[in-house]
């Protein structure tokens, strides 16, 4: 069936299965391949993106619930050259290893500052549970997200 | 790791979605959220030929005050609930248990309509609603019925809602002066419960609700009777898996469930200020 999704603002029209999952249609029919697919089972949190501004697990939403929705993925948190504060703060904080978890986290990170403007550590760390990194990497996101944080203050 | 393949219908309000479940009867699965579905299509435990999308029915999303009851439509997602100031001051017991559910991501997109129709018994937010004693209320052809929150759980996965209903509101009893805990055990943050509990104290009287203790959410009555006569905390709780069939799996046995509940119960009790 078709389906017209706005990704990072631009507004799709695709023409995809019912079980097709809105992971696979940003990776394969928007040609967006920044948002990974990790676990498949809605517990690592590599395949977070934005639905309507918030953070959600694009493994398990299908692609016709988000048909007429905004969606914004990795790609879309840069200003041209100019990246994210959030983006920044994992690039000067040193928050990530290989790298797989990263846009997920991203996103998940700025979907809870969105939510919690100035978190505290504790709350960092609650609100990025969703998210797991196996470079065992925690210690440097929560530093970034905190810093990307102070950016709010 | 794709589900099957599915027709999907997209319902313009609630008697378009009952119209199609008397349509497609047992063919049928109606999706909100989809965050318990969505999964066990993906593994193909479940393969719906039709999947009705009562997502946009907007109008099944509020919390309203209805009197003696915080009144929640169906389809309100987890995280509405959870930051709801009404629901947090006049049953926080709630608010709590479904902070617990999932993690940030889960509770943006999950229903508290859904996650009761799916009658899982590790869900955490049916023991807060039988410790509060809630209400459900189902639609279908021929109107609206109430169901008590002990009458809806009648088997594992499986609710009194006919294959003709839709779930269409909870009525949480205010009780804005009681006491409660959530406890919830487990080994890693975000993972079902081993076993959980939730613990309302009002007055003398006692609601208790037990997360993957039985086939369904399990109520420990016996609890509630030993708090009604005056037991104190730690003689209660001995009592807490009293008539309960817990499952074994991989985390635990039924001997380690069932301990685990007597401690949940205990410490719930007590943080309650039993």
């Amino acid at each position: 069936m078709e389906v017209s999704v706005t990704v990072n603002g631009t507004s799709q029209t695709h023409d995809v299965e019912p079980r097709t999952l809105l992971v696979h249609y940003l990776r394969e029919s928007a040609g967006l391949t920044g948002t990974n697919i990790g676990c498949d089972t809605s517990s690592c949190g590599a395949c977070t993106v934005h639905l309507n501004g918030e953070s959600v697990k694009s493994c398990t939403v299908l692609a016709v619930q988000a048909d007429g929705q905004e969606v914004t993925t990795i790609e879309g948190l840069a200003n041209g050259e100019e990246l994210h504060p959030m983006q920044q703060a994992f690039h000067e904080c040193h928050a990530l290893q290989c790298g797989y978890c990263t846009p997920g986290m991203v996103m998940a990170a700025t979907s809870l500052l969105d939510e919690i403007p100035n978190p505290t550590e504790q709350e960092v760390r609650i609100g990025l549970e969703g998210n797991l990194c196996r470079c065992t990497g925690y210690h440097n996101i929560v530093k970034a997200v905190l810093q990307a944080a102070e950016g709010n203050a | 790791m794709i589900p099957a393949a599915f027709d999907y219908v997209r319902a313009g309000s609630a008697d378009e979605a009952i119209a199609a479940l008397g349509e497609y009867g047992d063919e049928a699965k109606l999706i909100a959220g989809g965050h318990s579905l969505i999964p066990l299509m993906r593994f193909r435990l479940a393969a719906p030929a039709y999947l009705v999308d009562i997502g946009r029915l907007d109008d099944l999303k509020y919390v309203r005050d209805g009197g003696d009851h915080i009144a929640i439509g169906a389809l309100t997602r987890h995280r509405d609930v959870e930051i709801n100031a009404d629901v947090q001051s006049q049953c926080g017991l709630l608010a709590k248990a479904t902070s617990e559910v999932g993690d940030n991501q889960v509770r943006h997109r999950g229903t508290l309509g859904g996650a009761i129709a799916h009658g899982d018994p590790a869900s955490d937010i049916p023991s807060a609603l039988l410790a509060l004693r809630a209400t459900v209320v189902a639609k279908g052809p021929n109107g609206e019925r109430e169901i008590a929150i002990d009458d809806f759980f009648t088997g594992f996965l499986e609710t009194a809602l006919e294959e003709t209903e839709l779930l269409t509101e909870i009525r949480v009893p205010k009780v804005p002066d009681a006491t409660w805990s959530f406890q919830k055990f487990n080994r890693r943050a975000q993972d079902w419960a081993i076993v959980g509990a939730s613990v309302l104290v009002n007055g003398d009287q006692a609601g208790v609700g037990l997360v993957n203790m039985d086939s369904v959410p399990f109520r420990s009555s016996a609890v509630e009777a030993a708090i009604a006569s005056g037991a104190s905390a730690a003689d209660a709780a001995e009592a807490a898996a009293e008539g309960a069939s817990p499952p074994a799996d991989l985390n635990a046995s039924v001997e380690y469930r069932q301990h685990l509940a007597r401690v949940l119960v205990r410490r719930g009790l007590e943080e309650a200020g039993r």
